[in-house]
């Protein structure tokens, strides 16, 4: 008999994503076993940019959209971080109102979810009307919309970017250590994991991605999927902000750099890399994609040259991603020969 | 009186200059099989897709249950209970069978924002998803996924999909359409056993089929529903046989 339920998210894919995380957990341990911090700082850099890349692939590998603006709301999580701890120092008054700041993330990661959904929803609500290139091409505006707001923010830095002096926290605990933050950074990939997981196998998921492949068969059977579009958009911009602003904590700093247009491209490359068919495999992508640029530019200074060929040979020679790699690696699983 | 279940009338259809539907009209009745045959190009599909709400009628009105769906769009219409079986396969190939099928389930159990639950485990979906493919006899395929079904499978799972909307009416598009003999003998079975429980339109070519299963057979030429009538009635009709069987 096959296997009937073989929709749904499988055992395998659900230990694959905890063993992902679980390796991810034992970096800190082996960098100090190893004396070398650095190691934390590159493993924060792939987690927070995994989360990003997870949730792209949701728009991306589960909805069949390229976006190009994922970048931008990258970004404006970043901001909302990095003004609202500007604004410890100096409150925003608003007639007899005073607003003061925070750099607590159990303030600031909420609201950086907020305002990243919420223009998330506006542009997918604008843009899902369309599709194929120029999907993209409305995508691709809205980034250089965000892109070029944040560097008229003299206020906050314009060009230059946002430094934020003040100490992160989170429910008033200090934060700002490293390896304290780097698990913070990790319990939030794993919990959005999990719930994207879930998400592709559900009823939700089904939707979403039949009408990525046949959109005649959702609207005949009588679904129209826009509006699960617009929900799969919103929630990939949500943790898209999410990453933002870890990543604008961790580095204390947030700029207009962080979310060029080609920022938007190396979120999909990280996805496409790691493999798209799996809400894992994108973790996979981040992983090598932030190892290989770390490696290869200490090497030469050319290296985006041999970056692109080393992408290209993994995205033609296993047209899964290194999720396809896996498979290869991996004895098949015993017990299961029909 | 038999109730109808569709009602077509002055229905026109103009691609530019080609008028693909001319002032049609049409009727369906409870539980009836009622075929359209007619030469290739004759508009039977362009037909099938206004009624369903893929093509937009210039003119005329279609009513469902008596009531006027005209401009409804595809999916509301489908909501309301019409289901098609396409004539070239649109199914999703990256899912098992039974989800196809599924598919068809899920629409009309409301809303699709369930994110937590499992749909390859929800038996709210997969009973009767289940059962729609031991209608069709595709059951034992069940957990196969669509790129390893044969053609014939495939015009099956197509059925299937239709029939766990629960439909109304159901549009049949060619259902026998490149099929061997045997697959064929199959589906014409198939689609007797369903003769009396569902308001059927069938759109066929193979002239066996249509006038065994077939209640009414109505002829389409250009665009033209040109008699209704008795598979009998249509057999011996001298304007029928002149433009369409005599050949």
């Amino acid at each position: 008999m096959a296997d009937i339920t073989a929709f749904s998210t499988s055992r395998k894919d659900a230990l694959a994503a905890v063993a992902l995380i679980a390796m991810l957990a034992l970096v800190p341990p082996a960098a100090w076993l190893l004396h070398d911090p650095f190691l934390v700082k590159v493993a924060t850099r792939i987690v927070i940019f995994s989360l990003a890349a997870i949730a792209i692939n949701l728009v991306l590998g589960y909805g069949g959209l390229v976006s190009l603006c994922h970048a931008g709301l990258f970004g404006i999580g970043g901001y909302v971080v990095g003004i609202a701890a500007f604004h410890v120092s100096e409150p925003i008054h608003l007639g007899p109102l005073v607003l003061g700041g925070s750099s607590d993330l159990a303030i600031t990661l909420p609201l950086a979810m907020l305002v990243s959904g919420l223009m998330a929803m506006a542009v997918g609500a604008i843009s899902l009307r369309t599709s194929g290139p120029y999907f993209i091409m409305i995508t691709l505006a809205f980034n250089q919309m965000f892109y070029y707001a944040a560097i008229a923010l003299q206020k906050y830095g314009g060009e230059d970017g946002l430094q934020i002096l003040s100490t992160i926290t989170l429910f008033g605990v200090d934060v700002g250590n490293r390896y304290r933050f780097y698990y913070v950074a990790l319990a939030v990939l794993a919990l959005a994991t999990l719930l994207l997981g879930r998400a592709i196998g559900s009823r939700f998921g089904l939707i979403l991605r039949a009408a990525a492949e046949n959109e005649t068969r959702v609207v005949v059977v009588g679904v129209q999927p826009w509006a699960y579009r617009l929900v799969a958009f919103t929630a990939s911009g949500v943790l898209t902000g999410l990453a933002g602003a870890l990543l604008a904590a961790s580095q204390q700093f947030i700029s207009p750099v962080d979310m060029a247009w080609d920022r938007s491209g190396d979120l999909v490359v990280m996805a496409v890399l790691g493999g798209i068919a799996t809400f894992w495999g994108p973790i996979l992508g981040a992983a090598t994609f932030i190892a290989l640029e770390l490696m290869l530019s200490s090497w030469t200074q050319h290296w985006q040259l041999v970056f692109g060929l080393i992408i290209l040979a993994i995205v033609v020679g296993l047209r899964g991603g290194l999720v396809d790699l896996l498979r290869l690696i991996m004895p098949k699983p015993a017990g299961k020969t029909t | 009186m038999t109730h109808d279940v569709l009602d077509i009338a002055g229905l026109n259809k103009w691609f530019g200059g080609l008028r693909a539907t001319n002032d049609i009209m049409l009727s369906v009745r409870e539980g009836e099989i009622h075929a359209i045959i007619g030469p290739n190009g004759a508009g039977k599909t362009t037909l099938l897709s206004q009624i369903q709400g893929l093509l937009r009628p210039d003119d005329g009105y279609i009513k469902l249950d008596g009531e006027d769906i005209t401009y409804e769009p595809a999916h509301k219409r489908a909501r309301r209970g019409i289901a098609r079986s396409f004539q070239i396969t649109s199914l999703i190939s990256e899912f098992p069978v039974i989800t196809n099928a599924a598919l068809g389930v899920q629409a009309r159990l409301g809303h699709s924002f369930r994110f937590w639950k499992q749909a390859g485990s929800d038996l709210e979906l997969l009973e009767p998803a289940l059962e729609a493919l031991r209608l069709v006899g595709l059951d034992r395929r069940a957990g196969s996924l669509v790129r390893d079904l044969s053609h014939g499978e495939r015009r099956q799972l197509e059925l299937a999909i239709a029939l766990a909307q629960k439909p109304r009416l159901l549009l049949l598009d060619e259902p026998m359409a490149g099929m061997g003999r045997q697959d064929t003998s199959r589906m014409i079975s198939l689609i007797a056993g369903l003769k009396g429980q569902y308001s059927i339109i069938l759109i066929e070519h193979d002239m066996d089929a249509v006038f065994t299963l077939a209640d009414r057979i109505s002829v389409l030429v250009a665009g033209h529903v040109i008699k209704t009538g008795t598979p009998e009635q249509i057999r011996n009709d001298a304007d029928v046989r002149a433009a369409y069987l005599g050949h």
